[in-house]
């Protein structure tokens, strides 16, 4: 065999071996999620009495850019993803700043089991049994001044544990805010697991925020800077296409996204794109009253 | 220049039947994971985008066949042209039909409120829309009835149904726009292939036109 004939030999068996591997992950796709700390909790307000998804869509189907901007990647990708030790560092207008190690987040509050729906922007949802406790409990500790006006959150970002997020398309770190009285409402969680465990990576571990009102980047993931401040804060999407998402972001399906209808979704793993979304996710009972007197096609 | 051995094969009846089976695959692909009861978190999703992502590529494969007959010398491929290009169609049919049954239930209303007020249904529709008078003068029988010529100007609109479907694919992404441009940048290949062959075809027609007025000179010296 001459050395030309080798080489496209070698060619050849590189690429079916890449083949064959891409095709043996795709027809036998591995379904492992490191395992998760049980956790102790109690029933918690405002949970749903739906039907809850399995563990298995919820940790498989995953928006978390860091991670690959596919849905399936997050799963995949995020195993290897370092989150312990952990801290929350809280500062800005509050009368005492301070950082708060995972440890320490868990015994704040007794952690309750909330079932909420889960309304993302692109037009699916999904029913999840959060941990965690009202997101006020932590805020109330660091005793906000009357400046601040709202409440600036960012995800952790190491490009080195991510290195995805290089072609994410979006800037990282991850920044979300709320206002004020949208961080202090009861329904607004701090979470810490789900389906009785920690959160798996792929689902924000080892700390995240809920918002159930609100389309699902509102929901920041594996958090770990929290600033109460004056002015509204800057959000990725928003950044991203301020005219596509705004730092509201409720759901509401009588505003549509610009490309696509709010109005129905899919509820996974459903077929049919055939729920009719509710206003505010179905929260309107305990949110409208926060923006009385706002119009919501401007603030969208 | 041109390999006999190459010329055997594509001008065999079985390579043509083999690669009929083979445009199957991606469809099995999507089938498999439904046949063997995987769970998929969204099911719809994945045989949408995965019938989208295969109409594109069957689309820009057809329009790979042009280019790479004259640059491998190899005329034989036309042979494929038709039956890749209806595989285009095909993927699109499914990908069409996912979209009106489980995205809109067949409601014309919302339908067309969908085509109206969404650009990136509106691009997509047309995309769709174009292959169906290509599909249907694919024949042998049509070619004849329109005229190679008038035949050639209506498959034209493959470039813009390409065209459309890559911008379908651009404005439906949030942000990872690399892979739709990726399909735009091998279409801006493909297409500025065309207008090369084009300029220097009537480059040449131009010299040869030229030819006879220059003869005279020659000869009269």
């Amino acid at each position: 065999m001459n050395r030309r004939k080798f080489l496209r030999a070698a060619g050849v068996a590189g690429i079916a071996a890449f083949a064959g591997k891409r095709i043996y992950d795709y027809a036998i796709p591995s379904r492992t999620v490191q395992a998760g700390t049980k956790l102790v909790t109690i029933k918690g307000p405002f949970s749903t009495d739906e039907k809850v998804n399995t563990f298995e869509v919820v940790t498989h189907y995953n928006n978390f850019y860091e991670f690959g901007v596919d849905k399936d990647e997050p799963a995949k990708n995020a195993q290897k993803f370092v989150t312990s030790p952990w801290t929350v560092a809280v500062s800005g207008e509050v009368a005492k700043p301070r950082k708060f190690s995972m440890d320490e987040i868990l015994k704040l509050a007794p952690l309750e089991e909330r079932i909420y729906r889960h309304r993302c922007v692109e037009g699916w949802s999904i029913v999840v049994p959060w941990i965690g406790f009202s997101f006020s409990t932590l805020a109330k500790l660091v005793e906000p001044t009357s400046k601040a006006r709202f409440v600036a959150f960012e995800s952790y970002y190491d490009p080195r544990q991510m290195p995805l997020g290089r072609v994410a398309g979006i800037a990282l770190p991850y920044v979300e805010g709320l206002r004020l009285d949208e961080a202090m409402h009861p329904l607004t969680l701090l979470c810490v697991g789900m389906y009785g465990e920690t959160l798996p990576n792929q689902d924000g571990a080892p700390v995240r925020m809920i918002v159930p009102w609100k389309y699902g980047f509102k929901s920041i993931k594996s958090l770990v800077k929290i600033r109460f401040v004056k002015d509204r804060p800057e959000t990725t999407w928003n950044l991203y296409s301020s005219q596509e998402y705004g730092f509201y972001s409720n759901v509401n399906p009588d505003v549509d996204h610009p490309r696509w209808s709010q109005s129905h979704e899919r509820r996974l793993p459903e077929f049919f794109k055939s729920h009719k979304t509710l206003m505010f996710n179905g929260y309107a009972d305990q949110v409208a009253s926060l923006y009385t007197g706002m119009d919501l096609r401007k603030n969208y | 220049m041109p390999n006999p051995l190459a010329t055997k094969i594509l001008s065999s009846k079985w390579t043509k039947a083999v690669l009929f089976l083979i445009c199957f695959l991606p469809l099995t692909a999507i089938i498999w994971p439904f046949a063997r009861g995987y769970t998929l978190a969204n099911p719809l999703e994945f045989i949408q985008h995965g019938t989208g992502d295969w109409t594109l590529r069957f689309l820009l494969i057809t329009l790979t066949i042009t280019p790479l007959r004259q640059l491998l010398h190899l005329p034989e491929l036309i042979r494929f042209r038709r039956m890749l290009g209806l595989f285009a169609f095909f993927y699109a049919c499914l990908h069409f039909t996912t979209y009106l049954w489980f995205d809109k239930l067949f409601d014309p209303r919302e339908i067309w409120k969908d085509v109206y007020k969404r650009p990136f249904i509106t691009v997509g529709f047309l995309a769709f829309t174009l292959l169906i008078p290509l599909a249907i003068t694919s024949t042998a029988g049509w070619i004849r009835r329109l005229g190679g010529r008038r035949w050639r100007i209506l498959h034209r609109a493959i470039y813009i149904s390409a065209a459309c479907g890559v911008i379908h694919y651009y404005w439906l992404v949030k942000s990872a726009i690399i892979r739709p441009l990726t399909y735009a940048a091998i279409l801006a290949v493909l297409l500025a292939w065309r207008v090369g062959d084009w300029i220097s075809r009537r480059k040449r027609a131009g010299l040869t036109a030229a030819v006879p007025q220059k003869a005279p000179i020659k000869v009269s010296r």
